[in-house]
């Protein structure tokens, strides 16, 4: 019997999880509006007047961003472990990293993409000049991309655990944070005139080790939620 | 140097003895910790040897 | 190699080998650290920018390595249960986490300590302190995931998991922390940075570290002792166990 290959069990994966989706839009939905009202938190606790506003801009909008990505991420696996598809999967012979990365990838095209389709009109609301967008785009873009890997990998991890949505933040925040630094830097830098290109280059760079070891690691993380 | 001038520590006593209790209580705190753990798990470790012990006598 | 670490990795062996070992890494730890401490508070010469308040390097600097040592310990420890299966290494890196994190701790409250005086706040952002402070969370966040799980293989084994990234991001996380605090700096000097001082003054943190290093180990033994109690509980071999 031929085993299918993977790209096309991937693509399966990828097409069910989008469908899956697509019949609970609400729930795709809800990191969304949590973003926009986080970000508006920021003016009422502060000021309205957009140039003292423009100076956190940048870090609002990432922070938010982190914060709803990491929402998002805690049902990622849940209903595939409860209902036991994960160890059809994991006995499945078929390589677990593909395949969960389908997953992760189908969930950043559901939430990551939208935030970045949000942000630039956010930012804007906070001051962030028009000079500023493509930057801010091209890192969240990185950013969101390499926090649904991150976080597939806490999620996978704490599949199990009870309320584990707050540890699920706990872990990958810290992890997290380089992503912050170079990624809310770049969106500054652009903001001054200057180029962002360092930043970027590095936020790059994480992305693609990322992107390289953590299908890896979910793999053994899911095996061991999975196997006991 | 008189003892006076030592525990003065130029000016900065409150500092300099703050951080050093403060060290002394971490590893003093760790001290105790890591004998305590032990003879806890221990004694639990007997316990549960004298009770299968009795259940199987 | 392998049928003495087999036979090391073994229980019952590795616990009285732990016990005979303990005390030649306590007594010396004890001895180097008194040395050290006096050595730091009385024989070294105060500096001439700082005064005598600089002599809190003498325990934050070794709290500070100490913190990071062990996390790479810890993290090893792990990979090493993870990939060969030795459940021996899964419990040392059980044992090492509360210790680094208390060092961790140390580091923060005693370079928080040193920056009142020096810079004027309780708190800066400076990069050592905040690599320092991003290190606890990563310590705490082990030990909480530890410790949502009830069955202690997969406690040992996601934990593991967990370590191991960890300790991957650890060198990432410190490059951009620096990168970002050099961005508000002329100089790009860390600011609790060991001052370029002279060799007698440095005498004493060498000591120090080496007195904590090696109370480290004493730890490591003793706390691996207690978890080897814990995971074996009904293991007939503690009957004889002194």
């Amino acid at each position: 019997m031929r085993r299918a290959a993977v790209s096309s069990a991937a693509r399966l994966v990828f097409r069910r999880d989008l469908t899956l989706a697509w019949r609970r839009w609400d729930e795709v939905a809800q990191p969304l509006i949590f973003y926009v009202v986080v970000t508006t938190l920021f003016p009422l606790a502060t000021t309205p007047d957009l140039s003292e506003l423009s100076k956190i801009a940048s870090g609002v909008v990432w922070v938010a961003a982190l914060l709803s990505s990491l929402l998002a991420l805690e049902s990622l696996f849940r209903s595939d472990v409860e209902d036991g598809t994960m160890e059809q999967w994991v006995l499945s012979g078929q390589p677990l990293g593909w395949l969960l990365l389908a997953k992760v990838v189908c969930h950043w095209v559901l939430t990551g993409l939208p935030l970045v389709v949000i942000a630039p009109i956010v930012g804007t609301a906070l001051g962030l000049p028009f000079a500023a967008w493509g930057t801010l785009i091209v890192s969240l873009l990185l950013g969101t991309a390499t926090l649904s890997i991150l976080g597939g990998i806490g999620a996978a991890l704490t599949v199990g655990v009870r309320r584990g949505s707050v540890l699920l933040s706990l872990l990958v925040l810290p992890l997290a944070m380089p992503l912050l630094i170079f990624g809310s830097r770049a969106v500054m830098m652009a903001m001054d005139g200057d180029s962002p290109a360092g930043p970027l280059q590095l936020l790059a760079a994480i992305f693609f080790l990322v992107l390289s070891l953590g299908p890896l690691a979910m793999s053994a993380a899911i095996r061991i939620s999975v196997e006991s | 140097m008189s003892l006076g001038d030592f525990l003065h520590m130029g000016g900065y006593a409150g500092y300099v003895w703050t951080a050093y209790g403060l060290t002394t209580m971490v590893l003093a705190l760790n001290w105790v910790s890591a004998r305590g753990n032990e003879a806890e798990q221990r004694d639990l470790a007997m316990r549960r040897m004298n009770i299968d012990k009795e259940n199987r006598t | 190699m392998w049928i003495w670490v087999h036979k090391f990795g073994s229980p019952p062996h590795a616990y009285r080998l732990l016990g005979k070992l303990a005390p030649w890494f306590g007594w010396p730890a004890l001895g180097l650290i008194l040395l050290a401490t006096w050595w730091g508070l009385v024989k070294a010469p105060a500096d001439y920018q700082q005064g005598d308040a600089f002599r809190i390097l003498y325990v934050h600097a070794p709290s500070a390595w100490m913190s990071m040592f062990t996390y790479v310990v810890m993290a090893v420890a792990a990979g090493i249960g993870l990939v060969w299966r030795i459940k021996l290494a899964h419990a040392a890196a059980a044992a090492a986490a509360p210790i680094g994190a208390s060092f961790t701790f140390l580091a923060l409250a005693t370079g928080s300590i040193w920056g009142k005086p020096m810079w004027g706040t309780w708190w800066v952002w400076d990069a050592r302190l905040t690599s320092e402070l991003i290190l606890l969370f990563l310590y705490l966040g082990y030990m909480a995931l530890r410790s949502s799980f009830d069955d202690p293989q997969r406690a040992d084994r996601a934990s593991a998991v967990l370590a191991i990234v960890g300790v991957i991001n650890v060198p990432i996380i410190h490059y951009s922390v620096k990168w970002w605090s050099t961005l508000h700096q002329a100089a790009s000097v860390t600011k609790l940075a060991k001052p370029s001082i002279a060799l007698p003054m440095l005498i004493p943190l060498f000591i120090m570290i080496a007195g904590f290093q090696l109370y480290f180990g004493w730890l490591i033994c003793r706390r691996l002792r207690g978890e080897i109690l814990r995971r074996e509980r009904n293991a007939s071999w503690l009957n004889e166990a002194s």
